[in-house]
């Protein structure tokens, strides 16, 4: 079996759709490790991928004016216990353009697997991404995830990422994600984790609203059990009158797992607002009690709550 | 046979006697009205009933279809038939109405229950049971759940609250279907125009039922002031 077929059969086996990369209306990238095993543009997007020294640099181009009507997919993978894999991503959208990219991070054997992403990515005005990062780790837990990325919106523009991890372990995780929002400026950032054993999490969101009239939202919904530990930093900033943002963060905790929640919120313009909430915590008493007097155990009971707060 | 049999029910919390030799019986689809001021035990009632964490009888008994229920926990209550809509019903992130409707019961039509509760199925299935819901929206869909259910017996703690006043026809039309379907239920209102659909009615004050009959001799007798037990200090309007 070739390494793309390998990598698409483990895409099919974490429920992504393997036949993508068959149709040529959906631009994509397909990395296992430090290779790249495919790659297609579509019209109005290019995509200049490159195997370097110490791993893979990317560099993303969408053409002013021009919205790419299907999602990119990016496969992202290590199908090997032990490895490394270091992507480094540049993006930018051009004025008035828009973008999906669906990212799918593979890691089914991991024992002793780390993947870096270091992304650089810079919204024109009116431009709008939206970035979906769902990871399958497998059962082992030995894998080091450290995302990091650093944005830059423009006026009117707009930057909604969404990173999932509830699939097998977490491993290590370690996030650093960064937004500068411009004027009248959109970003939303939300992640969901799901630790288990002794999975370490660690996610640190920042926004800064330096735009007038940006708007920010950071949601975080971490779920922890067993010995699992997760410490969620989020920071808004409101440097500009009109300037709206949020951080809103809840982890639910079982066993003898130990959640932290960081909210800082900045305002330095008194026309701006930044409000925040976090809530830790075990499984919500009075959510459980409906459930059970719907006919469902406590087991059940919690086990929907838990998955509806990571959905 | 009774459905619901409440016999001496006292509960006493801290050094508060909230139930005070407390009884109460509930037919077979029988809709029985509750009525109270704020304050004399009806949510309490309920929930001793639903058999929610840290409520238990200090002492009495209560007995559902003939077998003493006190120790039971909620799922295993909800197992024997026994459900409850609570007075405001909590959000869930992440749970469609759809799947709400369907969490016990695979097979039912949500469709269904939510126009019986008064809703429009098509612009609501897909909605998730959280925070953008109206809280008269999420009080019917609560209402469609446990009628979902199919329940032998539906404690309904003040199904009117938050609900506007054009719309308490459509809860008077979900109590109805209770009934229809077989199931009892315990009534809990403050609005007489839901307390007079019921087949019965009891006045609670202080922790005691101080008078049972129809819904309009009980909706009368608390409206005249004649309660004896707080000599009309607490009960006033129903």
């Amino acid at each position: 079996m070739s390494d793309l077929d390998a990598l698409m059969k483990a895409l099919g086996e974490s429920g992504g759709d393997k036949a993508i990369l068959a149709n040529g209306e959906i631009a994509h990238l397909a990395v296992s490790g430090h290779k790249i095993l495919s790659m297609r543009d579509v019209e109005g997007l290019e995509v200049e991928a490159k195997e370097i020294l110490q791993g893979i640099s990317a560099k993303v181009t969408v053409r002013a004016g021009v919205k790419i009507k299907n999602p990119v997919r990016l496969c992202f993978g290590i199908l090997h216990k032990k490895g490394t894999q270091k992507i480094k991503v540049d993006v930018k959208l051009e004025k008035d353009s828009s973008a999906h990219f669906i990212a799918h991070c593979i890691f089914p054997k991991a024992e002793e697997v780390k993947h870096i992403m270091d992304a650089v990515i810079d919204i024109g005005e009116n431009a709008e991404m939206k970035y979906s990062e769902t990871h399958y780790h497998g059962l082992y837990g030995g894998i080091e995830v450290i995302p990091k990325a650093v944005v830059k919106v423009g006026k009117g523009g707009r930057y909604l990422a969404d990173f999932t991890l509830t699939t097998g372990r977490v491993g290590r995780l370690n996030m650093d994600y960064s937004v500068e929002a411009g004027e009248n400026a959109v970003t939303e950032l939300t992640a969901r984790v799901f630790g288990h054993a002794d999975d370490d999490i660690k996610i640190k969101e920042k926004v800064v609203l330096s735009g007038e009239n940006s708007k920010g939202l950071i949601k975080t919904r971490v779920a922890l059990e067993d010995d699992a530990m997760a410490e969620v930093t989020g920071i808004t900033e409101g440097n500009a009158a009109g300037s709206r943002g949020h951080v809103d963060c809840m982890e639910i905790v079982k066993d003898r797992a130990v959640a932290k929640a960081i909210p800082i919120v900045n305002v330095t313009n008194s026309l701006a607002k930044v409000t925040h909430e976090a809530a830790i915590g075990s499984v919500d008493k009075r959510q459980l009690e409906t459930l059970m007097a719907h006919g469902l155990t406590p087991e059940e009971a919690t086990d929907i709550i838990v998955r509806g707060v990571l959905k | 046979m009774s459905v619901l049999e409440i016999k001496n029910l006292t509960y006493i919390a801290g050094e508060k006697r909230i139930l005070d030799g407390l009884s109460l019986l509930i037919g077979a689809s029988e809709i029985h009205a509750l009525l109270g001021t704020n304050g004399t035990g009806k949510s309490t009632l309920a929930y001793l009933v639903m058999g929610c964490e840290g409520y238990r009888p200090t002492s009495g008994e209560i007995i559902f279809k003939g077998n003493v229920i006190n120790d039971l926990k909620i799922h295993e209550r909800a197992g024997l038939g026994i459900t409850m809509a609570w007075q405001e019903p909590v959000r869930f992130e992440g749970i469609s109405v759809r799947d709400y409707l369907t969490l016990k019961t695979k097979d039912a039509d949500p469709s269904l229950y939510l126009e019986m509760a008064g809703l429009h199925p098509e612009l609501c299935l897909h909605r998730m049971v959280d925070k953008a819901l109206s809280g008269g929206e999420r009080k019917r869909i609560e209402l469609a759940s446990i009628l979902a259910l199919n329940p032998k017996l539906a404690i309904l703690d003040e199904p009117d609250s938050g609900i506007d006043m054009l719309s308490t026809q459509d809860i008077i039309n979900v109590i109805t279907a209770f009934k229809k379907n077989g199931s009892s239920v315990l009534l809990i209102t403050h609005r007489e125009e839901i307390a007079l659909m019921a087949d019965k009615a009891s006045q609670l004050c202080r922790g005691k039922i101080v008078c049972s009959g129809s819904p309009m001799e009980v909706a009368q007798y608390y409206k005249a002031r004649k309660c004896l037990v707080c000599d009309a200090e607490v009960c006033v309007y129903v």
